[in-house]
């Protein structure tokens, strides 16, 4: 898919710094301003049934996709290049992302069926519940269509030039957007909503990630926590 | 050895009439938002019954409270730490809102606007969660009251264990109990333990447990932690809630609401002394029976002077350590050994204790119904409510505890009663229940009398020292995170409604008008 210039420059140039910065300061301001909003807004209460089996493919199927595109995408070109060929590791994306990925959407699924269907929970559901929730099944679903359209060229080079693309991003170089200028259009769709996904995240549940990521602290804490008064603490502090 | 006090609380359920003015009381002070209609701090159960949530006692069900490994060592039931964090997405052992009971109001409007009817109009109950007509109210917050229900689905309670229970389903034989609940404060909470986020603590200098509204993510794992389920998660908020133990009343001396305003002045509130060091040995004792005693153990003589000199080492205040001397709670549960820490085989060391009930046998017993033990006392075996169910309740099925806190009230009641009418008094009485006269006197001024000031020790705490005022000047107050909004902020960039803000405008009045 090709875009006019000035707006593919825009959407894949600039765009994603607008996403990131929103995401960075956005995520900050809130967690120190409003910490009282931060949560992971469980609806769990409200309905078990499907969660238990819609939440756990989802969240699993996700923690790998995730985990698999910051390896990825980030690895340096030389360790990748040393360590197989690029056929290998666009076949090892297509495999470990593939399933991962359809893990991901049927659970995404059946949670978007769970948020709509239930009155309970629609009614206890904000706008921004219901949004983040369509566009991530959107996404998955965009990234495991990705997984057909790459078995057509298994040379690695489109490959390549999407890990280059993000890694540019990454490293702040300037003439990135060229990079994904005439790839399919379900590539340019998954780029963006990705980015989207990131900028609507301070504002949305999304937030609970950083927590789910601070949470590993508990494996190495000690079960139980006594807080002082801050008797013996500086008054002029 | 490392001296830390604690606020501890002693219910005499043996005069609890079971009229919920503790429960009503403490929802209106604390949990009467949205998002908490169904959760009450304080509930009162009619026992036997399963109880509220549903059959919350349970831990083959619900798996709260502790576990101990072969090696000895103790885990949450629900799982360690990487048990806790695999379940974080869907916990299997939370409670559904129908556990509790589906909160309702009433369509009360109706009453006024339906049109002439040829019969009455109803008031029909609404979902407070869906907002949708209820066809019908399936179970509430005291379903089970004053034995409510069939006994087939109250005698599930767990307190039967190892108990012929079928007889007590009979007309004859069938007793009951109040049980008000609240959280246990303990000393090795589970709740603390399951919190992924860290946001649940224990207080050093009073004991009391609390969430750190700010730093709970939702993860909901103490609710499921907690064996009491005493921990609520507030479906609006997100966020999970419990029991303050209304602790800006204690710093300032007061007692709770619920022992405020308790009409049968069931309930007492002092400070009582522990070593911290030894809880974890305490929490780990194997066999389940001995934990009541180990319990006990930890507990510190406050009048001995090597203690006194090693609290206040520790930071425990003057008044503190003068307070645990006249404490209501030491004296119940160390002195005398009449109050019992509620279910010590979860292993939490719960800090809020019960005196088990009697009443009402004594009456029947003069008349010769029960059983004589000899000593012109009734034997508590012939009880009404069996040893066995309190001992279940309270010592994790040891009866020999209940058995002598039960005939210790009894001789103190036989004691008083020949008193007031003038018979001969045989000393034996008290001696062969191990007290003596000024031991039962000072038990008949606490649990019969019950003046307030013997109800209630608590020394102010020193939060002159613990804030900084300067830095909350300005503030709002008791809010909801950022210092301006209720729980329930409509306006706001984050998880509220953008431009919605209410203002309501000031502007100089016009004089002409």
């Amino acid at each position: 898919m090709t875009l006019p210039a000035p707006l593919h420059e825009f959407l894949f140039g600039i765009y994603p710094y607008i996403c990131l910065a929103v995401l960075f300061l956005g995520s900050l301001i809130r967690f120190d301003r409003e910490p009282y909003s931060w949560k992971s807004d469980s609806s769990q209460m409200l309905r078990l049934a499907e969660l238990e089996f819609g939440s756990n493919l989802f969240h699993y199927g996700v923690l790998v996709v995730i985990l698999g595109h910051f390896i990825g995408f980030l690895t340096p070109e030389p360790l990748v290049l040393w360590l197989m060929s690029p056929t290998q590791h666009q076949l090892l994306a297509m495999v470990v992302g593939g399933i991962a990925g359809l893990i991901a959407l049927i659970g995404a699924s059946v949670l978007v069926h769970r948020r709509l269907a239930y009155r309970r929970i629609r009614a206890n559901s904000r706008r921004w519940d219901i949004a983040i929730i369509v566009m991530l099944w959107l996404q998955l679903a965009l990234g495991v269509a990705t997984v057909p359209l790459s078995a057509q060229h298994m040379d690695g080079a489109m490959f390549d030039r999407l890990v280059a693309y993000v890694q540019g991003v990454v490293l702040f170089r300037g003439d990135n957007a060229v990079l994904v200028q005439g790839t399919p259009w379900v590539y340019q769709a998954h780029i963006l909503l990705g980015f989207t996904i990131f900028l609507v995240s301070p504002f949305t549940r999304m937030v609970h990630i950083w927590s789910g990521v601070g949470s590993l602290a508990y494996l190495v804490r000690p079960y139980q926590l006594v807080r002082k008064d801050t008797r013996s603490a500086n008054p002029m502090q | 050895m490392k001296i830390r006090a604690q606020i501890a609380m002693v219910l005499n359920l043996d005069k609890c009439i079971g009229c919920h003015t503790c429960s009503v009381t403490c929802k209106n002070v604390w949990t009467s938002r949205k998002g908490m209609e169904y959760a009450w701090f304080n509930n009162v159960e009619t026992k036997p019954g399963i109880g509220y949530p549903k059959d919350w006692e349970s831990q083959e069900r619900w798996n709260g409270g502790w576990k101990r490994n072969p090696d000895g060592k103790l885990a949450p039931k629900q799982g360690g730490r990487w048990g806790v964090l695999a379940r974080i997405f869907a916990n299997p052992n939370l409670p559904e809102i129908e556990d509790y009971y589906e909160p309702f109001t009433f369509d009360y409007e109706n009453l006024q606007t339906a049109p002439e009817l040829p019969t009455a109009p109803v008031a029909r109950p609404i979902s407070l969660v869906s907002g949708r007509t209820m066809d019908k109210i399936e179970w509430g917050p005291n379903w089970e009251e004053i034995l409510g229900g069939e006994f087939a689905k109250r005698s599930k309670d767990y307190n039967f264990e190892a108990i012929q229970k079928d007889i007590y389903g009979q007309f004859e034989n069938t007793f009951m109990m109040y049980l008000p609940r609240l959280c246990e404060h303990c000393l090795n909470p589970t709740c603390v333990a399951s919190c992924p986020s860290g946001s649940i603590y224990k207080r050093e200098e009073d004991g009391i447990v609390l969430i750190d509204q700010d730093k709970c993510r939702g993860w909901r794992m103490c609710v499921s932690g907690c064996p009491y389920k005493k921990i609520y998660y507030n479906w609006v908020s997100g966020k999970a809630e419990k029991c303050i133990f209304c602790y800006p009343r204690i710093e300032a001396g007061l007692s709770t609401v619920c022992s405020e305003t308790c009409v049968g002045r069931i309930r007492y509130l002092g400070v009582v002394l522990y070593d911290a060091d030894r809880i974890e040995e305490a929490a780990s004792t194997e066999n389940p029976h001995d934990l009541y005693q180990r319990q006990l153990d930890i507990f510190l003589d406050p009048s001995d002077p090597e203690i006194q000199r090693q609290a206040a080492t520790d930071g425990v205040s003057a008044e503190w350590i003068e307070a645990a001397q006249r404490s209501p709670a030491y004296k119940m549960a160390v002195e005398w050994k009449i109050a019992f820490p509620l279910h010590p085989e979860y292993r939490t060391l719960p800090m809020v204790w019960y005196v088990p009930p009697l009443s009402p046998i004594s009456a029947h017993a003069s008349a010769g119904r029960i059983e004589s033990a000899g000593n012109g006392l009734p034997d508590v075996a012939s009880l009404r409510i069996p040893v066995r169910y309190l001992a279940n309740l309270l010592t994790a099925g040891y009866e020999p505890p209940i058995v002598s806190a039960l005939e210790r009230m009894l001789a103190m009641r036989a004691w008083f009663r020949g008193k007031q009418l003038g018979e001969a008094q045989d000393p034996a009485l008290l001696s062969s229940v191990g007290l003596d006269e000024a031991t039962a006197g000072e038990m008949h001024r606490y649990l019969a009398i019950a003046n307030y000031e013997d109800r209630f020790v608590i020394p102010t705490a020193h939060r002159e020292k613990a804030h900084n005022a300067y830095m909350i000047r300005g503030g709002g107050g008791f809010t909801f995170g950022n210092g301006c909004d209720g729980i329930d902020a409509k306006a706001g960039l984050f998880g509220g409604k953008m431009g919605r803000r209410k203002v309501i405008p000031i502007r100089a009045l016009d004089e002409a008008e």
